[in-house]
């Protein structure tokens, strides 16, 4: 390793194609400890590190990386805490290639240092050790309720209690993580390392309970009463459909219940879980966000034979990572694109059979700046298909919404709150993807950190 | 966790469970229902909240055994665990004064509709009510629904006890003779569907309660969607009752079967191991 480093970050390595699409274990293996060191060498130390602008929590980059290069694992994953409670997870599914490593200066001429793979090795490391316990501050007699289990809501719990409040979160499902256990597949984020990340928050005196849904079982108004101060993480769980003819017949998924029963309730392990799924040979995914890529891929490893994402413009406007489109490729993932459906046909038993769709092209730039799709005259045709799964995004969760008088919602349906995530109501903060619309698992958590402070301090004077 | 803390068999396929559940006891109302999951591999599957007593916090669920959850719900007895409960989910019913109602209630179906039918009873409304069921045996709730009830009908398919034939017949003959307000029916969808094409003829206002495929319970699946009135709902948040008339109900029964071929190899993986 000399002063030169080389342009390239160590590769991944990661389970074969042919194989992983049979199971649901992790496609990427993570790094070996020699690589770490070797990929954790290349950082430059820089005196103004860019890195760390492009992280949502402000993760001290440079100096755990220098840790890893002195073969210092611990000292490693201390410095990732001090801002990170979820570090296992986020160095797998971080879109770091749009956060940290953006900015990371090796990125002008060759590639950025890996850092998502780095914090990821170091996190696992620890895991595998065991997991320290951080000090607490004195006990503070405050009280907080958090709405919703996300990365939003764990991270607000977890900062709260290393302060000294008493944190109880309610969850309206069965199990806590939000999108992290219902969401994201298995072969991406293994639930395991959600479960061990979550325990790691309640060990910090965080306590959870689920099956409680806010806006039912108790209203916000009724937690008011209780605690000094509430926090509202519940997300964007609401699924987008198109409406279009045909679009409830059997077959017919949202991408939400696709990944829900898949994740949260194993139905890949049906029947020794009870939750069946059903998909046949030629399953259609009509988006081409991550959400429809981790639909694709599923779908593929529940045994359909062709798998196509359906996607109203070209690939260049796709939504989803690179990395993931280049997964789902490797895999054997088929790309229609320019092609929106506008109906779904179905057999004489009400399965749907066909994707009626048009061909696109595309016009001028939009609001987004992407080009809009225009469909083309008289270009109809049918796509054959036994199993769609619509992915075209998810609205925020409009329950607290509904029965909480006096909170400002915004026309997205979002919840308005500021950059510190107070709301309209005293004393009322929320944060995550239910005041952004869907976005990822990091902001999330900055989001999150912020509001912990202000709540912090809203119940401290 | 909660704790079941009475059972009950109502009919050799129809059991009841009070439940611990002061939480949603307190909150409850007619027409709402729950989410269970019994164990770790458990399915969730919905059902109504049957009676209350908030004193006690319980709740008490009336169930039919039709397939694996079902069945494994009613082997369960007093002092077991059900490893998930939550609610109350769905809106409640919109209980008011109408005048004269008629309240239909089909099989299980009889057990959402007592505390619905009370309510109706309690705010003014004169009560008639028509419950039916296969056999005799399969009868339940008749005391509870006489106690409450003006008019009490009774319909066996078999003939073995009350008028031989649908709960239909005898509506049929009801609103024929009398000026009707509101038809509450809940039971097995193809006896909603009957209802409601019925009640049509005689534009008279009918509220069923649904009972698609639901996962979640709180509006973030869509499994549970159904057209009303030509629009998509979610039955979980924007249900369970609906306009009857209003209601899609062919492409409801196909979609309540879409894991026919799932649940009967579930069932029979179940009766293997517990036999
Ligand atoms: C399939 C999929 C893949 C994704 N992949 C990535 C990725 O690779 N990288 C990335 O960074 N981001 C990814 N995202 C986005 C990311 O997961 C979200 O931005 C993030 O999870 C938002 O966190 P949150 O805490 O705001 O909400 P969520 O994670 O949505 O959690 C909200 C929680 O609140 C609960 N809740 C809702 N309503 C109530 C209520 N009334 N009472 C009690 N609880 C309630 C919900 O059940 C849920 O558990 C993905 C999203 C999806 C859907
Ligand atoms: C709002 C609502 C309230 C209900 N209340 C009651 C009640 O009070 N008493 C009662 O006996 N039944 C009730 N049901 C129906 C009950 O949920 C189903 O009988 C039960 O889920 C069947 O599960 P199983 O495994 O025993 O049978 P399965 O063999 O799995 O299924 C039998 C049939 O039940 C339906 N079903 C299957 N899975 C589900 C599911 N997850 N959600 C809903 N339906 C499903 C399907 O149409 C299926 O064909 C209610 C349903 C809804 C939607
Ligand atoms: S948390 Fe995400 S953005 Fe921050 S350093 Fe880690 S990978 Fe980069
Ligand atoms: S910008 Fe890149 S090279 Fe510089 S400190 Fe950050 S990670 Fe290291
Ligand atoms: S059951 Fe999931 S949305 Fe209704």
């Amino acid at each position: 390793m000399g002063k030169v480093s080389s342009l390239k970050k160590q590769p991944m390595p990661e389970q074969e194609p042919e194989k992983r699409i049979r199971n649901f274990d992790e496609v990427a293996l993570g790094y070996g400890a020699g690589q770490v060191v070797s990929e954790a060498k290349r950082c430059l130390q820089c005196a103004k590190p860019g890195c760390v602008q492009g992280c949502p929590v402000g993760i001290d980059i440079p100096a755990f990386v220098k840790c890893i290069a002195e073969e210092n694992f611990d000292g490693a994953i201390e410095v990732i805490k001090k801002k990170n409670n979820l570090p296992a997870i986020c160095g797998r599914v971080c879109p770091y290639e749009d956060q940290c490593e953006k900015f990371c200066v090796l990125g002008k001429k060759g590639e950025p240092v890996g850092i998502g793979r780095l914090e990821r090795f170091v996190a696992d490391d620890e895991r595998k050790k065991g997991m320290r316990v951080p000090e607490k501050a004195n006990a503070s007699s405050k009280k907080v309720a958090i709405v919703g289990s996300g990365p939003a809501g764990l991270t607000v719990a977890a900062d709260l209690a290393k302060l000294g409040h008493d944190v109880i979160i309610y969850e309206a499902l069965h199990k806590p993580g939000g999108v992290l256990v219902y969401g994201i597949p298995e072969f991406r984020l293994p639930k395991e390392i959600v479960g061990a990340e979550i325990e790691y928050v309640k060990q910090l005196g965080v306590v959870i309970q689920t099956d409680v849904v806010i806006g039912k079982t108790i209203t916000i108004d009724e937690l008011r009463g209780e605690f000094d101060a509430i926090f509202i993480g519940t997300g964007a769980g609401l699924p987008h459909f198109m409406n279009i003819p045909g679009e409830n017949l059997c077959g017919i998924y949202s991408s939400n219940e696709f990944l829900i029963r898949t994740n949260l309730m194993r139905a890949y392990k049906f029947p020794e879980y009870d939750t069946p799924i059903k998909v046949g040979k030629k399953v259609a995914v009509v988006g081409a966000g991550n959400v429809a890529m981790d639909s694709a891929r599923v779908a593929l490893r529940l045994g359909a034979k062709d798998v196509f994402i359906v996607y109203r413009r070209s690939e260049k406007e796709m939504p989803a990572r690179a990395e993931e489109i280049a997964h789902a490729k490797e895999e054997g993932i088929m790309f229609k694109v320019l092609t929106n459906p506008i109906r779904m046909v179905g057999d004489e038993n009400g399965w749907v059979k066909k994707l009626e769709c048009v061909r696109m092209k595309l016009g001028e730039s939009d609001k987004t700046g992407r080009r809009r799709p225009i469909p083309i005259k008289g270009s109809k045709f049918a796509l054959d298909a036994d199993t769609v799964v619509v992915a075209i995004g998810q609205k925020p969760n409009p329950l607290i919404a509904k029965t909480t008088k006096g909170l400002r919602i915004t026309e997205q349906g979002t919840i308005w709150a500021d950059k510190n995530g107070k709301t309209s109501m005293e004393g009322i903060f929320a944060g995550g993807d239910i005041t952004t619309g869907t976005a990822t698992v990091i902001e999330a958590m900055g989001a999150g950190k912020r509001a912990a402070m202000a709540i912090h301090e809203y119940i401290s004077q | 966790m909660c704790r079941i803390v009475a059972k009950k068999e109502l009919a050799p396929t129809v059991k009841s469970l009070t439940i611990d559940a002061p939480l949603i006891a307190k909150k409850a109302r007619p027409g709402q229902f729950i989410i269970i999951r019994i164990d770790e591999k458990g399915e969730r599957i919905p059902l109504t909240i049957a009676d209350l007593d908030v004193l006690q916090g319980t709740i008490t669920t009336i169930f039919l055994e039709v397939g694996k959850t079902t069945k494994h719900l009613g082997s369960l007895n007093d002092g077991d665990v059900l490893a998930d409960l939550a609610g109350p989910l769905g809106k409640p019913t919109e209980i008011k004064k109408y005048g004269k109602v008629i309240c239909v209630g089909g099989g299980v179906g009889v057990a959402p509709l007592y505390l619905e039918a009370k309510a109706l009873k309690d705010a003014g409304n004169k009560v008639i009510s028509i419950i039916g069921a296969r056999t005799k045996e399969l009868l339940i709730l008749e005391k509870e629904m006489r106690r409450i009830s003006d008019e009490l009908y009774i319909t066996t398919d078999d003939g073995s006890r009350g008028h031989h034939g649908f709960v239909t017949d005898v509506l049929q003959g009801l609103i024929t003779k009398q000026k009707i307000d509101m038809v509450l029916a809940i039971g097995p969808t193809v006896m909603m569907k009957a209802v409601a094409k019925m009640t049509k003829n005689y534009n008279i206002k009918t509220i069923v309660s649904l009972n698609p495929i639901m996962v979640d319970g709180t509006g973030m699946c869509g499994t549970c969607r159904v057209t009303v009135g030509g629009e998509t709902k979610f039955t979980c948040v924007d249900g369970p009752e609906f306009d009857a008339h209003l209601v899609d109900f062919e492409e409801l029964m196909n979609r309540q079967r879409t894991y026919l071929e799932e649940e009967k190899v579930a069932l029979e993986r179940w009766e293997r191991c517990h036999h």
